[in-house]
């Protein structure tokens, strides 16, 4: 732990939600923006998503394909780098779980690079998007996805800092290695849990 | 403003930034990014704290430190938003988001090449832009929206009058308010820049 701060006392602690990990603060009913690049005009009738990589059968689901699959809904908070947390809120889309048993992944398959219309792209560990922890979302508060969030569609990992949830997302790659995305090649965390305060590498 | 002396610190380049990281007694930890506003080559490096009267963090640098205080910090931060003088840029800002410009000015006066850099600096009131007399006084364009400043009509900036300022390439960062990082991109696309020369850093008040 670090020495103390001559005179921060901490305004907040005494009631401090225990939903908040370290570091972290409530933004309250606040959605931050926070993005690197120009915000996209996607037409959901030309956009697709695709996994592939390491996969028994690489597949690409349209718009209307997505949404007709079993759709699933989170709950939940969600938490930034920059530090504010967002709780108790809900996004609706389908799981990657979905996606993951209709390619089947290949056993060497251990990490996932997904990707964005706009080129950006994230580095996550496969057992991180399995299993009920990962989403492909188009709606926020039931309401479809605003475009600076990552409307129309984003992926969404929220047990991991938010640059994780790659907006825009158009591609999930399956390696047998992990490769860096866009934030983790400026000096982010290659994992990013905000239990573990994992913000930059070397976290 | 903020000038802490760093010791053993490395360099940044103008447009990262820096962790302040406070600790209460009992341990609770409250931490905030800052962009740097100095240069590399000053011996000192300076922030500059945007006072907001509900942030925990900014009510404490700018009421309760000291000349003399220690305080943890981390950096320098970010690969992205940051411009080595190495190439022609251009610069835009909304509000406090004219902090990482300053440091990319005073950069590019130490090595001597101003001319690779154009600004265009705005903020509702002359007294919401931070170091407006330096940028002002380096030929940066000012756009001031609710006051009229220097013969010119209160108003945002407009798009006729970037295109003088505006270099046909290089790239072109914008850091400002989420709304204006949006707006700024879409002045700057009006104006033929591609959004592969744009970088963003949106740089809200956080408390």
């Amino acid at each position: 732990m670090s020495p103390s701060t001559r005179g921060f006392l901490g305004r907040r602690h005494a009631d401090r939600d225990p939903r908040l990990p370290p570091g972290q603060y409530d933004t309250g009913r606040d959605f931050p923006v926070l993005t690197a690049e120009v915000t996209p005009r996607l037409d959901p009738d030309r956009w697709t998503m695709t996994v592939d990589g390491l996969v028994e059968n690489e597949h690409t689901w349209s718009w209307a394909d997505l949404h007709a699959l079993p759709q699933s809904e989170y709950a939940g908070d969600i938490h930034c780098v920059t530090t504010w947390s967002l709780l108790g809120t809900r996004f609706g889309g389908v799981s990657v779980d979905l996606l993951l048993d209709a390619v089947r992944p290949l056993p060497s398959a251990a990490f996932v690079l997904a990707t964005s219309t706009t080129g950006y792209t994230t580095n996550l560990p496969l057992e991180h998007v399995r299993d009920g922890q990962a989403w492909i979302v188009w709606t926020h508060e039931g309401k479809p996805l605003p475009r600076e969030h990552g409307g129309p569609v984003r992926l969404l990992v929220p047990h991991l800092y938010f640059w994780k949830s790659a907006k825009w997302v158009t591609e999930l790659t399956l390696l047998d290695h992990d490769e860096q995305g866009f934030w983790e090649r400026n000096g982010y965390h290659d994992l990013g849990d905000p239990w573990l305060e994992q913000r930059y590498q070397g976290d | 403003m903020l000038r802490l002396e760093v010791p053993d610190r490395i360099d940044h380049l103008p447009g990262q930034h820096y962790v302040i990281r406070l600790t209460a007694e009992d341990g609770y930890v409250a931490q905030r990014s800052y962009s740097v506003a100095s240069p590399p080559s000053d011996p000192l490096l300076e922030f500059y704290i945007e006072r907001l009267d509900d942030g925990e963090v900014s009510t404490f640098l700018a009421d309760v430190v000291e000349p003399g205080d220690e305080l943890e910090v981390r950096g320098p931060i970010g690969g992205w938003f940051v411009w080595d003088a190495s190439r022609g840029a251009f610069g835009m800002s909304g509000g406090s988001g004219a902090v990482p410009l300053v440091a990319m000015l005073r950069h590019a006066q130490d090595l001597g090449r101003t001319e690779l850099l154009r600004l265009a600096v705005s903020a509702r009131t002359w007294a919401d832009l931070p170091y407006g007399d330096e940028l002002a006084a380096a030929g940066a364009l000012v756009a001031i929206s609710r006051e009229d400043y220097a013969g010119r009509p209160a108003a945002r900036v407009r798009g006729e009058e970037l295109a003088p300022v505006l270099p046909a390439d290089g790239t072109c960062f914008i850091c400002g308010s989420a709304a204006f990082a949006e707006a700024a991109s879409e002045l700057l696309m009006g104006a033929g820049v591609i959004a592969e020369r744009i970088r963003i850093e949106r740089f809200g008040p956080s408390g």
